[in-house]
């Protein structure tokens, strides 16, 4: 393009670009604001009823409670961006930590030994489904729903007779019951915040040596700001308790990693756009059965850390394992925080967010000692209200002639 | 015919689908720099060409000539490898993804580093290169960035088109770029038409619109029930004789005795 017309294009541009925000704030696409907002207006609501919602200990009680089914909706983040469903992650999780338990416990393995099997287990149910359903079209739905049965069943046969199995390996035990405090936990937050600023301002500095619009200098600092004010107010919360927990550094690492590889490797791309369009990425050259298998190998392998981490906490597998409402929370979260159940719309930061907003209510109402029964009915109405919200984003998309 | 040497040339080429005959001895040919319109009444196996040259379906007989040169094209691979791209009538743009990513789909850049799988995406190499290929092209949109959802109809086409030039094609297919689109919008995919016979690309348009193909095509061919019906140089003769020719109004060997150039034949 010439100076002179990029003179020209650019205020214009940027015009359409502030339009463009503002109406992906309205149809959905930053939604992640929305979650924010309605995270911070739970929060005040439980700290008005209870003032111990938002103390030190508690907050560091709601991370290590998300942890688990956090890591589970990481994998699930990935199958819905395909637009598919994976009924089976819960079943996954529990079979997973059983094995982990199972191998270390009964027949003496190493537990990083256990911890390996466990995942190559769940990595290997993910890839058998994967490929089922992509091999032989069956819906995932249907495939999913019958590993969901078919691991569960393989869960009380890993256990045997005895049913539980207690966990008392240091090195297990120690995923969930670590905690960084001191200097330690300030390091750490000293370095997320220096990657962070690394990556906002390498990636600032690589467009306009590319001779591209850049985002002005403002929005940059604005970001970094924000990322290091929230790094800074949680480690100084957690702090002021039992220090960092470990597991919530593997859950943020984790996060980064799969957000990287959704949004910034040719993976990730061919991902979203088999979520969009199957037809047109296959025309694209794609190898779309490829993505697929792949990607419920995903589901499968953070199934099973999301298990381990709960066994971890738990100290101990039985089994109700990866049962009860595990599978529909993982699955709510994402879409509760604008991961799209039709596809190619949402991202892993969904994963945490909407784990964060779960685990908020269940953990708020827990304090308020409100019953199961208000409990599950509270969340099912979330659920449903973050899924009209979706439904209304995709309709209005429609609606403006965009499919 | 102001083309030279022809780039592409079909001879004889059959297609049998079961008991339907779908081309029948056809001939084919278009030149660099040329834009031909091909036309026919539904069924008269403009789709079956196109897929043929595109490397869809094999053809069951009849020889294929790229530059000259004998080749056999027996998977979109191979069409593809010559130079042969497809733009087809459903677009297969993915909406949820922004213009770049769309124009880059399925042969992303990644930067350089160890590692194949976790190559970061060069982002910002990549909405450079769109930002000229879409400028050289005078193709405006707001925003590279936009989702290709947002965009227009007439916008859309032109993202489809310039994406398959991404792979420096000789020979271009588009199959009914207008379809479906309003007057200002099929005046820019005509004017981009017109920007691809400029850049001595051979041009293939199917069209149903008559009007859009004597607006932009050099030479139109005429396909019925399978068939060679005719060929005219679109300067030189009247929507009425092409139309005679797609119904089979009046006698064949009057159609091809008096269409155009006569040219393979």
């Amino acid at each position: 393009m010439s100076d002179a017309a990029t003179a020209t294009a650019a205020p214009e541009a940027r015009r359409a670009d502030r339009r463009d925000t503002l109406r992906r704030l309205v149809q959905g696409d930053l939604a992640s604001l929305r979650v924010v907002i309605g995270l911070a207006l739970i929060w005040a609501i439980f700290q008005f009823q209870n003032d111990r919602f938002l103390s030190a200990e508690n907050l560091t009680n709601l991370m290590l409670q998300i942890t688990g089914i956090a890591l589970i909706s990481i994998g699930v983040v990935f199958v819905l961006l395909l637009g598919e469903i994976d009924l089976s992650v819960g079943a996954v999780s529990g079979l997973a930590a059983a094995v982990m338990a199972v191998l270390n416990v009964k027949h003496g393995w190493s537990p990083y030994l256990a911890i390996v099997a466990a995942v190559l287990v769940g990595i290997a149910i993910g890839l058998l489904q994967g490929w089922l359903f992509s091999r032989f079209g069956v819906p995932s739905f249907v495939v999913t729903l019958a590993g969901l049965l078919a691991w569960q069943g393989a869960l009380l046969q890993v256990l045997g007779s005895t049913g539980s199995i207690n966990l008392t390996d240091p090195k297990i035990t120690g995923l969930a019951n670590t905690f960084y405090s001191g200097a330690t936990a300030w390091i750490f937050a000293a370095l997320v915040i220096a990657v962070c600023g690394a990556v906002l301002f390498l990636g600032h500095r690589r467009r306009v040596s590319a001779g591209l619009d850049a985002e002005g200098q403002a929005g940059l600092v604005i970001r970094f700001a924000l990322v290091a004010t929230v790094t800074i107010v949680a480690v100084a919360v957690l702090d002021s308790d039992r220090g960092v927990p470990l597991a919530l550094l593997i859950l943020v690492a984790f996060v980064v990693g799969m957000e990287y590889v959704a949004r910034r490797t040719a993976f990730g791309r061919h991902v979203f756009a088999v979520g969009g369009s199957a037809e047109a990425a296959r025309r694209a050259g794609i190898a779309i059965d490829r993505v697929r298998v792949v990607v419920f190998g995903i589901a499968g392998a953070m199934a099973a850390i999301g298990g381990i981490m709960i066994a971890s906490r738990l100290l101990a597998v039985n089994q109700g394992s990866g049962g009860s409402e595990l599978l529909l929370l993982a699955i709510a979260g994402p879409v509760i925080a604008g991961t799209s159940l039709f596809g190619g719309r949402g991202s892993v930061w969904t994963a945490l967010l909407g784990a964060l907003v779960i685990g908020s209510i269940s953990n708020g109402m827990d304090l308020l000692a409100l019953s199961s029964a208000v409990k599950f009915m509270v969340t099912g109405g979330v659920l449903l209200l973050a899924v009209i919200v979706d439904a209304i984003a995709r309709q209005q998309r429609q609606a403006s002639g965009r499919v | 015919m102001n083309a030279g040497a022809p780039l592409l040339e079909l001879e004889g080429v059959s297609k049998r689908f079961g008991p339907v005959q779908a081309l029948d001895q056809v001939d084919f040919t278009v030149g660099a720099g040329e834009v031909v319109g091909l036309v026919g009444d539904n069924g008269a196996g403009k789709s079956t060409l196109v897929k043929t040259i595109a490397g869809i379906h094999g053809a069951d007989a009849g020889r294929i000539r790229f530059r000259g040169e004998q080749v056999s094209i027996s998977g979109p691979q191979d069409a593809t490898g010559l130079g042969i791209a497809t733009v087809y009538q459903d677009l297969s743009l993915c909406d949820n993804l922004d213009v770049v990513a769309n124009l880059f789909l399925g042969r992303e850049r990644v930067a350089p580093g160890p590692g194949q799988v976790s190559r970061q995406l060069d982002e910002a190499g990549m909405e450079h290169e769109t930002g000229e290929l879409l400028s050289n092209l005078a193709v405006t949109i707001p925003s590279l960035r936009s989702e290709v959802g947002t965009l227009s109809g007439g916008q859309r086409q032109q993202v489809a088109v310039a994406r398959s030039l991404l792979g420096e094609p000789r020979v271009v297919l588009l199959d009914e770029p207008t379809a479906a689109l309003g007057v200002a919008q099929t005046a820019q995919v005509l004017n981009l038409i017109r920007r691809l016979r400029e850049r001595e690309l051979g041009v293939v348009v199917i069209s149903h619109n008559l009007v859009d193909v004597f607006e932009v095509a050099d030479r139109i061919v005429v396909l019925r029930l399978g068939r060679n019906a005719g060929e005219f140089d679109a300067q030189a003769t009247t929507e009425e004789h092409v139309v005679s020719a797609i119904t089979g109004a009046g006698s064949e060997g009057e159609e091809r005795n008096g269409g155009g150039t006569g040219e393979g034949r």
